[in-house]
């Protein structure tokens, strides 16, 4: 990414609530080094998911496991999909691990989340007939 | 209702039903998968009928196939290792007829566990499906001690390498879940898949609220029993041959 810039950028500035703060253009350059998802879009507007990405998990995680809700647009399984990195070795890096795309913002704004103690964090291996 | 029913009768009777009945899938349910975005359906209730007369009490297909489906590995501690489905050997003490049955989450109608839980986390799904909310569950382990089958596990570890679709962790309880995840896609569960594939064929899975589904017409005209079923638990999960 535009590393050095980047760097430049978070060395002088307070950035506290800049994640979540100004316009697009701003938000872009000033934001921790986040890992290219896969496709073009998002599941909601980027600037909507960076606010509230975590709401519409929450609500998902209740409508999928109390009441069955399968193939909607806000799975965790789906997040992982898109937003996995694969390695050199040719093997998907787990979504939280250190600077991949769960952990770099969270680690960041000092966010921990417990989700993926129990969330597989690469993309299923499911030979299954899975739901989402 | 007539024994021979061919496959077009069934789905003649399918096409009746929809007709007569529209928005209740009772039988693409079981046909095929739930449309996504649309919950779980009280129409439905989902069980199974276990033949015990044709399990084998070598085989462990059924308890296999679940620990892959679910990426249930084990420590070696037969005692506290996550077990969702497993084999138990019973004999007549007066005969010493002995024979052989799995037993899992007997997914009840008025299931204990749910009663008992002080957050919510064990809960029943419209379809009749038991499930434990994880994400609410604080681990104290009230439904293992309420559950008269035995069929509930607590995870004592850090887990890795979990399934998609089955996410699990430390300081949770977690149990059979029929296969919500196949059922929600149109499938049928793990155990009875194998059971049939390498097994003995001895496990039903289907719809007890649909009266043209196999397992409804067998429990209608087939002795079946439930475990304790003086409890008055009412479980989804019949026998036969107990
Ligand atoms: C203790 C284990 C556990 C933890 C921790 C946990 N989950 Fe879950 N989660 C589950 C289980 C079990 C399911 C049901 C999976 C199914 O039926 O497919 C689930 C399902 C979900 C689903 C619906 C399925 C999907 O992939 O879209 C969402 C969304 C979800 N969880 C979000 C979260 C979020 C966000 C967190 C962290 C804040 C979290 N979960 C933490 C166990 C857990
Ligand atoms: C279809 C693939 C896809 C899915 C599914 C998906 N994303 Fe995204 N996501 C993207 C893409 C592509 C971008 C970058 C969009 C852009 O550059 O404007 C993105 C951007 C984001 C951003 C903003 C990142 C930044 O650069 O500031 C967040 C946060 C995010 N996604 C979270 C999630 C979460 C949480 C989920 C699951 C509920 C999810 N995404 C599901 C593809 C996806
Ligand atoms: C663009 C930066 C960014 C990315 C990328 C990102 N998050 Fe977040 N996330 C945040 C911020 C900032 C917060 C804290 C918001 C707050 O506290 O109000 C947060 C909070 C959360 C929370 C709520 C935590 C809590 O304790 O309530 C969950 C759950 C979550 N994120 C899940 C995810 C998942 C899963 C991914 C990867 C798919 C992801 N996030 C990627 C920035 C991000």
């Amino acid at each position: 990414m535009k590393g050095l810039v980047l760097s430049a950028l978070m060395g002088i500035a307070a950035l506290a609530a800049v994640l979540v703060g100004p316009g697009p253009a701003a938000a872009g350059d000033l934001s921790p080094a986040i890992p290219q998802a896969k496709g073009t879009q998002c599941v909601e507007d980027t600037q909507v998911m960076r606010r509230n990405h975590m709401d519409f998990l929450k609500h998902q995680r209740d409508d999928t496991l109390r009441k069955g809700i399968r193939g909607a647009k806000h799975s965790l399984k789906d997040c992982v999909t898109c937003h996995v990195q694969t390695g050199t070795d040719g093997h998907p890096i787990p979504v939280n691990a250190e600077g991949q795309f769960c952990q770099s913002c969270h680690s960041y704004a000092a966010v921990s989340i417990d989700c993926f103690q129990c969330h597989a964090t690469v993309p299923g291996a499911a030979k299954s007939a899975s739901a989402r | 209702m007539s024994h021979d029913t061919s496959r077009r009768e069934l789905l003649k009777g399918a096409a009746a039903v929809v007709t007569l009945a529209p928005g209740l899938t009772l039988i693409a349910a079981e046909a095929g998968a739930r449309a996504p975005g649309t919950a779980a359906s009280p129409a439905n209730r989902w069980g199974l009928l276990i033949d015990t007369t044709k399990c084998d009490e070598g085989c462990t297909a059924c308890v296999d196939a679940c620990k892959a489906e679910m990426g249930l590995g084990g420590h070696d501690r037969p005692l506290t290792d996550a077990q969702y489905i497993r084999k138990v050997t019973v004999t007549d003490p007066k005969s010493g007829h002995t024979h052989s049955l799995p037993v899992m989450c007997q997914h009840c109608a008025n299931p204990p566990c749910v009663d008992v839980c002080p957050t919510g986390a064990s809960m029943k799904r419209a379809d009749g499906i038991v499930l434990v909310d994880r994400h609410i569950c604080i681990g104290c382990r009230y439904c293992m001690m309420a559950c008269p089958y035995k069929a509930r596990s607590f995870a004592h570890e850090d887990q890795s390498g979990q399934k998609e679709h089955n996410p699990r962790g430390k300081g949770c309880v977690e149990a059979c879940t029929l296969c919500a995840h196949r059922v929600d896609a149109g499938g049928q569960p793990a155990c009875v898949e194998a059971c049939a594939a390498t097994g003995n064929a001895a496990m039903l899975f289907g719809d007890l609220n649909d009266p043209s589904s196999e397992i409804a017409r067998r429990v209608a005209r087939e002795a079946t029993t439930r475990i304790r079923a003086d409890l008055g638990v009412d479980p989804a999960v019949r026998y036969q041959g107990i």
